[in-house]
């Protein structure tokens, strides 16, 4: 489920628990306790900010929704451990060598919660509710692409697409809804909002409105069934009451802060309690600059301002140092980035000469640089709640000051930040960040045709070579061919510096140490939860 | 008295009407939209989804058809179906947190009078002593700091550090399998923390309002013949001057008949209740409009009916007042 959220901003607090990963093994992962022998039972407590709107993941944007329906529901397919797409409820596929046609064959003898048997009906079903105008749903883009969809037995499904298109595979991730309880239904009606039926590992028990969701084992589930008994979801809209839950142990996982990290956390009983893990989140932080603006037309201010500006630094002073420097929009491990892009690094002479021969020579009395009687002074945008963002620009804005750029801030609220500075384009440079989502394809924040009104390339950043690129990266399913347009993407967004790119930071999780069998992988630690027990003797629920 | 009820009564109408023309006004004027809220910066939504959305909630249609289309709902009684992705009736969900938020807000409500009010008039009939200095300090003290600060530092002692007391929720994991005794005791534990937050923050008010209402009242001749006919000091305290300063608290009570109902925001997000603080914040964030609006309406209710109440019991049981209308 994670797949669906491909882009969307980091909000004020992320919580990086679920999509994270790592090329190289995740640092701190010396379990410290003997694995003993797998035992079913006991129950795993999470932690959630916001409580689940409606468990047809459908009908959900919010994040704690698809949390719990990720243990419901499967998809088509799934990424693994290793950002692998494999086979869910589909055993294997087929992708025609033009690329249109993906014949899916399902897995047979899967059950739903119910007891009813899961067959090409339900991607069926699935498929119309989503396209069907009548739905109010935000994924209905995700098909925009098929031409077709028909089932030739119970057990095949297949799709046939007006162009080749490489996302495709990846959004057949969705989860699939049982048609025998919802065909011929107002899905908008339907109880399963409330009481979902799925083909997942874990069965919805109890869900006490604005406390609690109680989920329970699953035992026929076509994996296995899995040994932790119970999966329990607290709502705790607070995460410093959530924190505090932890330590009393009150919940076994969550995502720890930096500074709760490497100083709250930094105690033997803390250490002999719980297991902390560290590897690069699915995010990263940017500065961008609004290129209408005259301001930034030119390419030598935009490498200028990178070159002035010491992301080490900010990492350091922002995440004590845990997350690495961004040079691109991937993750640094993954295929499709470029580990041989050009950094100039902080470099304030080079600043100083690429800001001259873009004709800023002149300092006034204050120390600004000034050109044709008008100083360099801008204003950096962020949102409200966001501490590391703030503290980002509070560093960045000294650091242009010392090569006489006069940097203002400006935290405003979420909504009022979207709808009257970035829509209406009225911004000379914001600090945000995006969430990644596994597949590359970047069309929608960096091709020139999605620079309109509600569009995300809202800094209006236009390459005809990026655009041709991207289009060729989309429409074919050679891993390698893909690879070369986006490392290429790469080295243009290193030149263009559309954005400062300043870091990628690290997923901090901390979990009870009575868990076993974790595998923390590139895609983080849940992929393999059915397989996560607690020994009998450590069992407390 | 009847018709000053009817008269009272019939006002009340256009009072909520315009109140509710305000709000739906305010509300829509804010900065971003249910819709945006849910969608946006999400790249995965194309404008039509948008669209599609718009129009399902009848967002597409000028505002004050918008305003007709809901009071004409509002005055049937139906709230109106919420903006959230669940679309439940926005009656369910408030029915669903006004439980807890009334029963936090009634314990905590008994527990401030019972103690502000000894308090004040120990403070009035100690004046300026040492005693009334170091009152005075500790209800100021409740009512600046912080809540959310003193509910972290009590989480922290009592929760981590003793393990005496649960650190959020109303009840423990494993709270089915408990004795009526034992679920009494553990909500009754989960309970302590928030209302002794909510109780020390409210001392302050109206141990202060009574303090110097009773002081008021002390300097009165009636009291002064109270003494003089050689009553004790104890009857003169709490049987003539306390009776006549404790009048003006009904009509404290009165307004507090809309705040039973509406939960502090950040209390109830620190020890994660989820009480009506919680709903009207999170509807505010999303923008949910028919969720904000009931809650409002509601709220506005009883702040009328509240003051009406409190009117007619002052009446009651001051008989200056009675007698005095005619």
């Amino acid at each position: 489920m994670m797949n669906r959220l491909l882009f969307c901003l980091v909000l004020a607090v992320c919580c990086p628990l679920v999509s994270c990963s790592t090329s190289e093994p995740p640092a701190q992962q010396q379990l410290k306790r003997e694995p003993g022998t797998p035992a079913r039972g006991d129950a795993f407590i999470l932690g959630s900010i916001g409580e689940p709107s409606n468990l047809i993941p459908l009908l959900s944007t919010d994040s704690a929704s698809h949390d719990v329906s990720g243990y419901v529901f499967n998809g088509l397919v799934k990424y693994d451990r290793d950002l692998n797409l494999v086979g869910d409820l589909a055993e294997s596929w087929v992708t025609s060598p033009d690329g249109l046609v993906i014949t899916f064959s399902l897995r047979r003898g899967v059950k739903w919660h119910d007891g009813a048997e899961f067959t090409a009906r339900d991607v069926l079903y699935t498929y119309r509710v989503t396209v069907d105008p009548a739905t109010p749903t935000a994924y209905a883009e995700d098909f925009k692409q098929v031409k077709s969809v028909e089932a030739p037995d119970a057990y095949t499904v297949r799709v046939t697409y007006k162009q080749a298109f490489a996302p495709a595979l990846a959004s057949w991730g969705v989860a699939i809804l049982p048609s025998h309880l919802l065909e011929g239904k107002d899905i908008m009606k339907s109880p399963l909002s409330r009481k979902p039926v799925g083909t997942g590992p874990y069965v919805l028990k109890e869900w006490v409105a604005g406390q609690k969701l109680v989920l329970e084992a699953f035992d026929d589930y076509f994996e296995s069934a899995p040994f932790i008994s119970r999966l329990i979801y607290r709502i705790i809209p607070d995460s410093s009451t959530m924190y505090m839950e932890m330590k009393a142990g009150g919940i076994d996982m969550m995502g720890l802060s930096p500074v709760q990290f490497a100083r709250q956390t930094d105690t033997q009983r803390f250490k002999s309690r719980f297991n902390k893990f560290r590897y690069p989140a699915f995010s990263y932080t940017y500065l961008g600059y609004n290129l209408r603006n005259p301001l930034f037309a030119d390419k030598r201010v935009r490498q200028a301002l990178t070159s002035a500006i010491s992301k080490d630094e900010i990492i350091q002073g922002v995440l004590l140092g845990m997350g690495q420097v961004a040079k691109g929009p991937y993750k640094p491990g993954t295929w499709a980035w470029n580990p041989t892009v050009k950094d100039y690094g902080y470099n304030p002479e080079r600043a100083a000469q690429l800001l001259a021969e873009a004709g800023w020579t002149k300092k006034n009395s204050e120390g600004i640089l000034v050109r044709d009687g008008r100083p360099f002074r801008f204003t950096i945008l962020t949102n409200q709640g966001n501490e590391q963002r703030l503290k980002a620009a509070q560093i960045i804005q000294q650091r242009l000051k010392a090569v006489g750029i006069d940097v203002r801030i400006r935290v405003i609220e979420w909504a009022s930040f979207i709808t009257n500075f970035i829509d209406k384009r009225n911004f000379e440079a914001v600090l945000l960040g995006w969430t990644l989502g596994q597949d590359p394809d970047i069309f929608d924040v960096w091709h020139s045709s999605k620079t309109g009104a509600k569009e995300l390339n809202f800094i209006g950043y236009r390459n005809k070579e990026v655009d041709r690129l991207i289009e060729e990266g989309r429409s074919t399913f050679d891993q390698e061919a893909r690879k070369r347009c986006y490392w290429r993407i790469q080295e243009i967004l290193a030149e263009d510096q559309p954005y400062t790119f300043l870091y990628v930071p690290d997923a901090l999780p901390a979990v009870s140490a009575r868990f076993r069998g974790i595998d923390p992988g590139p895609i983080g630690l849940m992929h393999n939860f059915i397989k996560w027990y607690v020994p009998k003797a450590e069992q407390v629920y | 008295m009847v018709t000053y009820l009817l008269r009272r009564i019939l006002t009340l109408v256009p009072l909520l009407i315009g109140i509710t023309l305000i709000t739906f006004t305010v509300i829509h004027l804010a900065p971003g939209a249910p819709v945006e809220m849910q969608l946006d910066m999400n790249p995965k939504v194309s404008a039509e989804s948008r669209e599609r959305l718009r129009k399902f909630y009848g967002l597409d249609k000028p505002l004050h058809v918008q305003y007709v289309a809901w009071l004409g709902k509002l005055a049937k009684l139906d709230f109106g179906q919420s903006f959230a992705p669940d679309n439940r009736p926005v009656l369910d969900k408030i029915k669903e947190r006004i439980p807890v938020t009334l029963r936090l807000n009634i314990i905590a409500l008994i527990l401030e009078f019972a103690l502000a009010i000894p308090i004040g008039v120990y403070a009035a009939t100690h004046r300026d002593t040492l005693a009334d200095k170091g009152i005075t300090i500790f209800v100021f003290i409740g009512f600046a700091v912080p809540t959310f600060w003193l509910a972290l530092l009590l989480m922290y002692l009592f929760g981590v550090k003793l393990g005496w007391l649960p650190i959020s929720g109303l009840q423990s994991l494993g709270y089915e399998k408990l004795s009526w005794w034992g679920q009494l005791w553990d909500q009754a534990k989960h309970l302590v923390m928030p209302i002794g937050v909510a109780t020390f923050g409210s001392l302050a008010g109206l141990s202060r309002y009574m303090r110097s209402n009773m002081l008021e009242v002390i300097r009165q001749d009636y009291i002064t013949t109270a003494r003089a006919k050689g009553l004790s000091e104890r009857v003169v305290i709490y049987r003539h001057a306390l009776r006549n300063a404790l009048l003006p608290v009904i009509t404290l009570l009165g307004f507090s008949l809309p705040a039973l109902i509406g939960g502090s925001v950040i209390f109830e997000t620190i020890f994660a209740i989820p009480g009506m603080g919680q709903l009207f914040y999170q509807g505010v964030m999303a923008r949910d409009y028919p969720l904000v609006m009931g809650i409002l309406v509601i709220g506005a209710f009883l702040t009328l009916v509240g003051n009406l109440v409190a009117d007619v019991c002052y009446a009651l049981a001051d008989p200056r007042i009675r007698h005095g209308q005619k």
